[in-house]
Formats: structure tokens, sequence, C-alpha cells
């Protein structure tokens, strides 16, 4: 795939107001300013419903609502269940990856993470950019 | 008497036999379970041990009164919860002024020669990748003062148990076990709160590397 559209509306989602700005400057440096931001899955599955976001990256530990019951959410959803998902997460144990994959998500990424690791995975996700 | 406590009798009263205590106690406790009519006995002997477990617990009540145990709610633990909150603080508002200080740099260097520019674009990139520490650390702060009120609990309850008064300290509720919408199967093997481990200690935790290979193994 080529030809992604830097332009495209992501929404990110921590708890963490800090890794907000960092992951909002990280993907600006890629090249993606239209980002949008949501404090926990609630808040988040609810401006997914409002508007049409390309990408939905995402922590996990996050109340009331975790990454990954947004996650299952969005996956139920008829609307939203074919929209790309990575979770930039502390969580490292196997079972926590193993559940994410299993609820679908597209793409996983460990903090502390990197800028080339961001880019990698939203190449593995999004295509060449 | 019964047959089995004859013979255990006999094996004891066997010249040579190592004889345990134990193995008396239980014998003269078949025997008194044995006789029938007046159990005069049998009432003694519980008397007797609720006595001793009442002295055992009144020598482990005045042993943790002297540990000053109620100092560990009352002082300890809400001044490491304290001083830990604090640091979480103190790295956040350093943070955002590396921040501000990063996006002033990174908007100058965006009005230069891009190949001027590229050496400020990695390091600003490495600044912002180096502050996730914040994050880390707060999430990993958070594991230990919920390790601590776990303990604070713990001893509240021992306290309590041994009558003492404990001054009552009101933590956050725990969130509440919210529904799974989800429609998987496998992966409600372990609940979302279960799932919830914070970051891993180093040789505990995987690698993006490990990760990777984990999610490709589903494909």
């Amino acid at each position: 795939m080529a030809g992604v559209e830097k332009n495209m509306p992501i929404l990110i989602v921590d708890d963490y107001k800090t890794m907000l700005r960092i992951i909002r400057n990280l993907l600006k440096q890629l090249g993606f300013d239209n980002v949008d931001e949501a404090t926990d899955g609630s808040g988040a599955l609810q401006k997914l419903r409002d508007k049409e976001f390309h990408l939905v990256i995402s922590d996990w530990n996050m109340e009331p609502m975790s990454g990954l019951q947004l996650l299952k959410e969005v996956r139920a959803d008829v609307k939203l269940k074919e929209l790309p998902f990575i979770m930039i997460t502390a969580e490292s144990k196997s079972e926590n990856v193993i559940a994410a994959k299993e609820a679908g998500v597209s793409n996983y990424i460990v903090k502390p993470f990197n800028a080339a690791t961001l880019k990698g995975k939203l190449t593995a996700v999004l295509g060449n950019f | 008497m019964n047959a089995e406590v004859e013979s255990r009798l006999a094996a004891l009263g066997k010249p040579g036999a190592g004889v345990d205590p134990a193995d008396i106690a239980e014998v003269v406790e078949s025997v008194l379970g044995s006789i029938s009519g007046d159990k005069s006995g049998i009432n003694l002997k519980l008397y007797e041990d609720i006595e001793a477990l009442a002295k055992f617990i009144a020598a482990a009540k005045s042993d943790i009164a002297s540990l000053r145990a109620d100092e560990i709610n009352t002082k300890f633990i809400p001044t490491a919860s304290d001083e830990l909150s604090a640091i979480v603080g103190a790295t956040e508002h350093a943070t955002n002024e590396i921040f501000e200080a990063v996006e002033t740099i990174e908007a100058a260097s965006g009005e230069m020669e891009p190949e001027a520019a590229a050496p400020f674009a990695d390091a600003v990139t490495r600044i912002y990748e180096a502050c996730s520490f914040q994050d880390i650390t707060g999430q990993r702060i958070t594991k230990i003062v919920k390790a601590l009120e776990e303990v604070e609990t713990r001893v509240s309850s021992l306290l309590k148990a041994f009558g003492e008064q404990v001054p009552e300290r009101t933590f956050d509720a725990p969130p509440p076990a919210a529904a799974e919408p989800g429609p998987d199967a496998g992966a409600q093997a372990l609940s979302d709160e279960e799932l919830k481990n914070g970051p891993q200690l180093p040789g505990n935790a995987m690698s993006q590397e490990d990760i990777d290979a984990l999610m490709a193994s589903f494909d």
C-alpha cells in the first residue's frame, strides 16, 4: 500500500498528558498533524462515534475504560470494526499481547518506545509513507 | 476400649519402642473419646487447650503492640505515599518544562534550512523519546503506592482483630470491574483488571522484538 494521507485524522488515547504530548509531537515529526486526543476509553469511544478517524493509538491502562475495553468496543461496533488500532502500552507480558491480539489489535508497541518503532508500526498498519 | 486403641497402646508398650509425645496425646484422646458416660476429662482438656490458645493470642497481641504497628498506618505509609506522589508531580512538572523548551527549539529550527535543521530535529526526537520516562516512572510509583495501601489495609485488619483502635483512612476506591463488551472468547481467560500489570522490571519484560514475534505468530 502506498500514498498514505498525512492529513488523516488520528485519535491518540492516554491518561498521561505527558505521553499524549510525546505521541502528538512524534506524529508531527512524522508529518501527521491532524491529531485529536482522549484521556480514557470512554472519551475516545465518544469521539470515534462523533467523528471519522483513520487510526487509533491507545494506551492500555486507563480508567474508567481501559484501552483493551476500547478495542473490544471498536471491534464490536459495525461502523468502527475495521478501524486500525495500535496499542502503545507498558503492559509487556505475553498474556497482554495475546489478549490484545485476540481482541483484534492491529499492532502493539511497548513503552518506552522510540520514533523509529512508532514509524515502523505506522508503516505496518497504514502502508509506506 | 476399641481394637485400634488397644493395638496402639500395645505398640507403645513394647520394650525399646520410640515414644513420640504426639502419639501419646493421640492415644489419650482416643481413650477419652471411647469413654461413655462422664466426659469431664474431655472438657478439661478442651479448657486447657483454649486457655493455652488465649495465652498465645495475648502474647502475640503484646508483641504486636510493642512493635507500634499503629505507626505503620498513621505515620509511615501516609508519609511514603505523599513522598511518592510528590515525585510523580515533580517529574511531571519537569517534563513539561522540558517540553516547553524543546518545542521552542523545534519551532526555531523549522525556520532554518533543512540541512541545518536536521541535527536539531534528531535531538528533539531523542528528547521526546527520553521524556517517556515520566509515564513509566509514574506507573511504577502507582504500583508501589497500591502495594503500600494493601499493607496498610492488612495491618489495620490485624490491629482491629486485636481490639486496637485504628483511625480510618480512605483511599480512592478501586475501579469497579467493568463489563467485558468484546466479542472475543480467548482474551476473557483473564479479566481486564487481571491484565493490568503495569511496567515489568528489566528481565521480566518482553522486548519489542519478542512482542513482534508473538504478534506474528498469530498470522
